[in-house]
């Protein structure tokens, strides 16, 4: 019999969510939160504790750009591409941060600490560029700004 | 403000005791409810524009005991970010206004969809859930609200998509009919209303329809909230009486060399110069959820194009085959005439081809690609071409 | 009921009828791509919207209910207009390079453009510019993304017609595909080969792999003695690929044909289904002892039957714990192929590395079987090829033989007679009959007390269904049966083998007999059977079954004479050493995904 190992992260966030279908996102959702992405193993456990296909679990987790099946650092940056961030020097806060973190766009740091993205309208654009790093959004942003807030982080 | 019609009203985000609202909710009658959002001729607040009133009569029509009250959370449409605002300064008028559609409808539970985006309100959210859930038990009225996150999927702000994601699903719109005041979330009636709709019916049950009416046009009664924002010294939010023309809009918030405004986000109509005077705000001219974005003449407008054909294509749940594929053409198709590749020419068969997805789509977010590609298009073809 | 017109004629049809199946009515054929009779409605195509007199956006005919006073034009220039747009978009996305597909001809993407005269592509072609698979690790499917029309038929069929659920829609937007979990291989995943996604598949996105050329290399080499087997559900189906209706019985044609492509000896499956009752009956009866006089408490009971590759894979990736429950018999072709490479070649007098063995199949997952790395109890691999029946038209068709035109001819021997409980092995419930009518004679020395050996309970459409049998007055080493209700159950379709298999987990199901079929219909619904399928077909290619079970002049299996005579000469007797060697197999825990 195969051996299955017990994933109690997995359990865990299945007794507070419950099993039924409507608790897969949540239950993903949490998962990100602890490791900061989707693994195929979380998945297979995820699928078999809600007695649900790891092909479904699959297919409902690429869906949805925040819960993310490719490794990710524990500090996920999502700079908005979007048309008034787009105006107001978007490009600039990208370039700054590559440079800060010696990573392009869609990359993760080696340490697995920084994974820089982009992000459609984050509803900032009133204070835009704006930018999101986990949950936080970081609005009105220069260079300047957004080095500071960088090297915040990387002290963490 | 000067003196235009551009008129500033304060009605969303005035402090309003919930409380005395809901008492007076409790004891009508839930008909007399329906019929006051009815008379007052609100219209919904996301973008939609449908009847806020016939849509609660419609659901407390149907006989199934079990039915849901959504309030639509899932703010994703480029430029704008009042409902934000609103659920960060007033979120205990939008937690009131699902406890009067729910008295309304029949309906004892709600769900608030809120965009991952947002997540950051969660704990302020929670708070002032608590509080509400003990004003329900002092009131003796059965109605609980859950909050669910969005993760990252701008499609889910389309009803039956949104309905998909709460459900464990990929969101992807289902078809029409059946409609969710029949059959919505879980298959149960559901009204789906955006927040803004939500504290709009507040303010409606505490001063009365009359005086919603008094606001705004014929076919655009009432206020809204805007979030404005592009070349404009003065981006933020505005609750501001519907029916102003664009061009007076732009007296007031444009930064001297206002050469377009895109009303309603990338789903919207991209409204130019020469346009601005015969242009209405509203339901009978150009809607808007309340996105508003100035372009000035340092913009490309192709630029501006590329961004939004760029953004449908990813966000599209890909799906439907004029949607997923029509997208790709389009982002495709402009980059082409740009690079020289296509002549003009073939910027007709692209318009012709947003009409066939407008058409043909199965949800409104394929249906409203070609409205931004077909408006700019037509104003801005030189920007395109050249 | 509701009225309303349609190109301007009225129509009266009851409430929830489509507009799709309104307009069939008044004989107006609205196309579509991502609509099956066999699957629920998805409503994504676009290619059957129509227009509604007054209405804004065009509506999918196959999704819309129709309401009363509608007025639908499901020709009109906005819906042209739109029609052409969506199989030029589809086209743009889609590796049109036709001459080089195994579709080609039989594609409704072809179909399609053809019908609508789609000129000159005036859309970008975005195959070129973007990435796309092709996966042709598994031994049975190949599937192909570039000519992916996104129907998602293949999607809902693997969830909803077989519940394995190995498919699913992943990303979205321009990334958006059909996958599976983690984009592995469908050799990878649970995937069980049963091929009812390519039955379904409207292009070439999804097709068997093919070995063709390998047989003809084989039956062309000078060198090489080839034996060809057939399996029940071929002959009531290969008519269909070869421009005959469905429920044509074409034996005879069919062994015909194969002489005349060169097969050296051209055998029968169904002699390795007699077989296979034989010994499966004798495991059955043995467990019934296990259980009733040894008082066992681990005999594993219910015995379910284990011809069905698709059912197999299924049984190890989703219900491995009831492995022990599984018959160890090898199906009919592998049985087949054992024997080819040991007793044919010692009555034939060959050397058994000259033989190549190939088998005729309505299915795919045989494919995926006969490259089981135990199916080489010769020593060889047992079953060399495995061809599909739409493979062998294929053949029919290169060598240049006039099928409709051909006579009957018979099958070879040693290894080429067969019974009517060995024909109705293609039908869901053949299976059971057939071990019954053996059974039930063996242990009473009475034929089942059924008018004409037709065991009706077992048989039909229903996915899951019981039936008893009261064993009485049995023979002397029978006794212990006497009293015993032999209760029965048959399930088609991996869906409904998930849900009885759940009832057997569970306790609510108390049965000694199971016979699963993985595909809907059993095997002449197989993933290897003529497209297209729907339950009309099936029901016609079930009538000729059992039409063919009743032509035949033996129909029990105990009574074929070639298999009295191979347990004389070679075997012995069922279960026996020999057997165990030969015609005995294990199974293999997988993962569950």
């Amino acid at each position: 019999m195969e051996t299955i190992i017990e994933n109690e992260l997995v359990r865990e966030l299945a007794n507070k969510h419950g099993r039924t279908r409507e608790s897969l996102i949540p239950i993903l959702q949490d998962l990100v939160v602890s490791n900061r992405y989707l693994s195929k193993q979380d998945m297979i456990d995820v699928a078999r504790e809600l007695d649900i296909s790891a092909a479904d679990v699959f297919g409902t987790a690429t869906f949805y750009t925040f819960l993310d099946t490719e490794v990710r650092g524990k500090y996920i940056i999502r700079i908005c591409k979007t048309i008034s961030c787009a105006m107001k020097g978007k490009n600039d806060i990208l370039a700054t941060i590559e440079d800060i973190l010696k990573v392009r766009l869609g990359e993760t740091t080696p340490d697995r600490k920084f994974s820089l993205l982009e992000a459609n309208c984050i509803g900032w654009c009133h204070k835009a560029p704006a930018m999101l790093i986990n949950d936080t959004p970081y609005t009105e942003l220069t260079p300047e700004k957004v080095t500071e807030i960088l090297r915040e982080y990387i002290k963490k | 403000m000067k003196d235009t019609h551009v008129k500033r009203v304060d009605l969303i985000f005035e402090a309003t005791e919930c409380r005395d609202v809901l008492e007076k909710v409790m004891k009508m009658d839930p008909d007399d409810i329906c019929q006051e959002v009815l008379e007052s001729d609100l219209k919904g607040r996301g973008g939609a524009g449908f009847p806020t009133g016939l849509k609660w009569r419609f659901t407390s029509q149907e006989k199934e005991p079990v039915k849901y009250i959504v309030c639509n959370a899932d703010e994703g449409e480029p430029g704008t970010f009042k409902d934000r605002e609103i659920l960060d300064q007033v979120p205990g008028k939008v937690f009131c206004g699902m406890a009067i559609a729910g008295r309304a409808v029949g309906a004892k539970n709600g769900y608030v969809y809120l965009r991952g985006e947002y997540k950051f309100l969660i704990p302020k959210l929670n708070e002032y859930l608590d509080k509400f859930h003990k004003l329900m038990d002092e009131l003796n009225h059965n109605f609980h609200i859950h909050i669910r996150l969005g993760s990252g999927a701008y499609i889910c702000g389309e009803e039956s998509a949104l309905f998909e994601s709460i459900e464990g699903k990929r969101g992807e719109p289902r078809n029409k009919p059946p409609y969710p005041t029949v059959s919505g979330l879980f298959g149960k009636p559901t009204t789906i209303n955006n927040v803004e709709t939500l504290v709009h019916t507040v303010m409606i049950m505490q001063y009365g329809a009359a005086h919603f009416k008094e606001l705004g046009t014929k076919d655009s009664r009432g206020s809204k909230v805007f979030s404005i924002s592009g070349d404009t010294p003065k981006a933020g939010i505005y609750e501001l009486e519907l029916g102003m023309s664009v061009d007076e809009f732009v007296g007031e918030f444009g930064d001297g060399d206002t050469k377009a405004v895109q009303v309603g986000g990338a789903s919207g109509f991209c409204v130019p110069r020469k346009k601005f005077e015969e242009t209405i705000i509203g339901f009978e001219g150009v809607p808007t959820g309340g996105s508003m974005k100035l372009f000035n003449s340092t913009r490309s407008m192709y630029n501006v194009l590329h961004n939004y054909l760029d953004f449908f294509t990813e966000e599209s749940c890909g799906q439907c085959t004029p949607c997923r594929v029509g997208c790709q053409q389009l982002l495709k198709g402009v980059e082409a005439v740009k690079r020289g590749d296509k002549n003009s020419k073939y910027l007709d068969e692209l318009v012709k081809l947003a009409k066939t997805m407008k058409r043909a789509s199965k949800c409104g977010l394929g249906q409203s690609v070609g409205n931004a590609f077909g408006s700019i298009v037509e104003n801005f073809k030189e920007e395109i071409i050249y | 009921m509701v009225n309303l017109s349609i190109n301007g004629m009225q129509v009266k049809v009851p409430e929830g009828t489509t507009i799709l199946e309104a307009a069939k009515q008044q004989n107006f054929r609205i196309p579509t791509l991502c609509h099956h009779d066999d699957l629920c409605v998805a409503g994504n195509c676009r290619v059957c919207v129509v227009e509604q007199l007054g209405g804004k956006a065009l509506l999918a005919a196959c999704a819309t209910p129709v309401s009363e006073g509608m007025q639908i034009l499901t020709n009109s220039l906005k819906v042209r207009s739109a029609r052409k747009h969506v199989i030029e978009l589809l086209l743009s996305e889609h590796n049109a390079d036709c001459t080089k597909c195994y579709k080609n001809g039989k594609c409704e993407l072809q179909d399609l453009s053809n019908e609508f005269a789609v000129g000159d592509h005036l859309l970008i072609d975005l195959i070129n510019i973007k990435d796309y698979t092709i996966d042709r690790f598994s031994p049975s499917i190949q599937k192909d993304d570039s000519k992916c029309i996104r129907c998602q038929r293949c999607v809902r069929t693997c969830e909803q017609l077989q519940g394995v659920n190995a498919l699913t829609v992943a990303h979205k937007g321009d990334h958006q595909k059909i996958s599976t979990f983690e984009d592995l291989s469908m050799a990878e995943v649970i995937c069980t080969n049963c091929g009812q996604c390519i039955n379904r598949c409207p292009t070439g996105a999804l097709v068997e792999r093919t070995y063709l050329d390998e047989v003809w290399d084989a039956i062309l080499d000078p060198s090489k003695h080839v034996v060809v087997q057939t399996a029940p559900a071929v002959r009531v189906g290969l008519g269909e690929e070869l421009g005959l209706k469905p429920g044509n019985r074409v034996t005879g044609q069919m062994v015909s044909a194969l002489k005349r492509l060169g097969f050296d000896s051209v055998l029968d499956t169904d002699f390795t289904a007699d077989l296979t009752i034989m010994e499966e009956g004798t495991e059955l009866l043995t467990r019934l002892k296990q259980a009733l006089v040894d008082k066992d408490p681990n005999v594993a009971l219910p015995l379910t039957t284990s011809c069905s590759p698709g059912w197999i894979k299924f049984i190890e990736h989703a219900f491995p714990e009831f492995l022990p429950n599984v018959s160890t018999c090898k199906s009919p072709q592998q049985m087949f192929g054992a024997l080819a490479k040991t007793y044919y070649p010692q009555v034939r007098k060959l050397d058994p590395k000259d033989v190549v063995s190939v088998s005729i199949m309505p299915c795919t997952a045989k494919k995926y079987e006969a490259n089981r790395p135990e199916m080489r109890s010769s020593g060889y691999k047992d079953v060399d090829y495995v061809l599909t029946t739409r493979e062998l038209a294929r053949m029919i068709k290169q060598a240049g033989v006039d099928f409709n035109k051909l006579s009957e001819d018979k099958y070879d021997s040693i290894m080429g007679a067969s019974t009517g409980a060995a024909v109705i092995f293609g039908a869901t419930g053949g299976v059971m009959e057939a071990a019954l009518r053996t059974a039930y004679e063996l242990i009473t020395g009475r034929e089942v007390p059924f008018e004409g050996l037709n065991i009706t309970p077992v048989r039909g459409m229903e996915g899951v269904r019981m039936a008893s049998v009261m064993i009485e007055d049995c023979k002397e080493e029978w006794s212990f049966l006497n009293g015993v209700e032999l209760k029965c159950a048959v399930a088609h379709g991996l869906v409904n083998a998930r849900q009885l298999m759940d009832g057997v987990k569970s306790g609510e199901v108390n049965v000694h007999f199971i016979e699963v079929m993985a595909c809907p219909g059993g095997c002449l619904g197989g993933g290897g059977q003529p497209i297209p399928t729907n339950e009309k077909i099936r029901k016609k290619r079930t009538e000729a079954i059992y039409a063919e079970d009743m032509s035949m002049e033996i129909r029990k299996s105990h009574e074929n004479p070639e298999v009295i005579g191979i347990y004389k000469e070679f075997l012995g007797e069922p279960l026996g050493h020999k057997s165990h060697e030969l015609l005995h197999t294990h199974y293999t825990e997988r993962v569950r995904y």
